[in-house]
């Protein structure tokens, strides 16, 4: 069972569904209970909304510890877009915001010559490859919907989108693993890679 | 790199996909899911559905196939017509979609927007626009209830006000040049997407290959739309973004 992380941001339909169309069975959590990280093989922080807003809605229906406690035991965490931004240790969307600290990096506005949101599809460079990778076609693309990126391209960036700046695609520590992109709105490469996930649990 | 897209456009009445020649003639095209379900297989970045005969009645018939459609294809939807209200967008929104649309309704209140962007976030509103040349041939005017009635509103200023509201995204439908096939209607794309500054779907005239080459050389749209041409198999999606890619336009293109 994996439990997604509803904290009031988002349209959490999507990514249920997408797990549940590769066979993952899936609860969706509203508040924290310490005793049910024993209950969950997985656990999603999905996102889409504002890092200051999410930062002090996990804080209030006490997600930052269940979430701490939840990675501790080795279980798979995925953030997906601003779920992924929340894994670092601070944001500047808005204001300067302390994230879950989970992964050493801030979260930044894009800077770019582009559009910002930088929307649409974006073909993946994998520059450490990862079981979470198995079975995509070269030149995978993905769908992004986002304005705020993680800042430097750390030991844990695992891939990287090009868009007049490089941009974090996906990042893993260990059993932490970031996506910036939506896997559930990314056709068949988003469900191969929801699959990689699966098997980690 | 940032890539053009690809959309195709599932005109759904009566939970058919249909597409008018000049907002006329219905014919039927097809069962909206399967639609769905083979331009994902075939390509499609992204999906529109337009329900055009959206009343207050047939909406909770729209949310339910868009949850069908929703459950098993995983790219972008947007999902128009008859949205009216936040309440409606939220209905819409929770059902799967990934954006609204909006037309008619925003020009009789902008405030739509506006909530819609607030309540959803701005890449969740996508502003619909039908717009023909002025009879006096100066500048454009925006359309109305399908495209019906005119409504003297000139076309810049919307879609700059539709910007300022807080619209992410704006689709522009030529009245003139859509179900024709003879290309789209490039003075009219590059004079919006010189004036805003946020994506613009192109839409209306697409009838071969090199139209969608000829929109993306001479204009700044992010994405082209097509219905008829795609629906009935004339050109597939594939062939467009070979080519696309040949003449070194940015496309989707996995191996």
């Amino acid at each position: 069972m994996i439990a997604i992380i509803d904290y009031g941001a988002g349209n959490l339909n999507s990514i249920q569904k997408a797990l549940e169309f590769i066979g993952l069975e899936t609860e969706i959590l509203a508040s924290a209970h310490k005793q049910e990280v024993e209950k969950y093989s997985g656990l999603v922080l999905p996102g889409v909304g504002s890092f200051p807003g999410a930062a002090e809605r996990l804080k209030q229906d006490g997600f930052i510890e269940f979430i701490a406690d939840f990675v501790a035991t080795g279980k798979a965490f995925l953030g997906i877009c601003l779920g992924m931004q929340l894994l670092f240790e601070w944001g500047y969307e808005e204001l300067k915001t302390q994230g879950l600290g989970l992964l050493p990096g801030e979260v930044v506005k894009i800077e770019s010559e582009y559009k910002i949101p930088h929307m649409g599809w974006n073909e993946l460079e994998i520059i450490n490859d990862d079981p979470l990778f198995k079975g995509l076609p070269a030149r995978a693309h993905f769908y992004f919907v986002h304005s705020y990126q993680l800042k430097d391209v750390s030991d844990d960036v695992l891939a990287v989108v090009d868009y007049g700046t490089k941009i974090p695609a996906v990042v893993r520590k260990n059993n932490v693993i970031g996506l910036q992109f939506h896997p559930e709105k990314s056709g068949d490469n988003g469900i191969k890679l929801l699959e990689n996930f699966g098997e980690l649990l | 790199m940032h890539k053009k897209r690809i959309i195709p456009c599932l005109d759904i009445k009566d939970g058919r996909v249909v597409k008018g020649v000049n907002f006329v003639d219905l014919i039927d095209a097809g069962d909206p899911v399967e639609s769905a379900r083979k331009y994902n297989d075939l390509g499609a970045d992204e999906l529109v559905f337009l329900d055009i005969t959206a009343t207050k009645e047939k909406r909770k018939t729209l949310a339910e196939l868009v949850e069908k459609v929703a459950a098993q294809v995983f790219i972008p939807l947007t999902v128009g017509g008859g949205i009216r209200t936040v309440e409606d967008m939220q209905l819409i929104l929770r059902s799967g979609a990934d954006k609204v649309s909006v037309n008619s309704a925003a020009v009789k209140n902008p405030e739509l927007v506006k909530e819609g962007a607030q309540a959803f976030g701005s890449q969740c509103i996508v502003g619909a626009v039908d717009a023909d040349k002025r009879d006096s041939g100066d500048g454009w005017e925006i359309f109305i209830n399908g495209g019906s009635k005119e409504t003297g509103i000139d076309l810049i200023e919307w879609v700059k006000d539709l910007e300022e509201l807080g619209a992410g995204e704006i689709l522009l439908t030529s009245i003139n040049a859509d179900g024709t096939k003879d290309g789209y209607d490039i003075e009219m794309l590059k004079a919006v997407t010189e004036a805003v500054n946020i994506p613009v779907i192109a839409s209306g005239g697409a009838g071969k290959i090199k139209d969608f080459i000829d929109v993306f050389e001479e204009t700044g749209a992010d994405a082209a739309l097509a219905a008829s041409i795609f629906h009935f198999g004339e050109i597939a999606i594939k062939d467009v973004k070979k080519e696309l890619e040949k003449a070194g336009i940015p496309v989707r293109i996995e191996e």
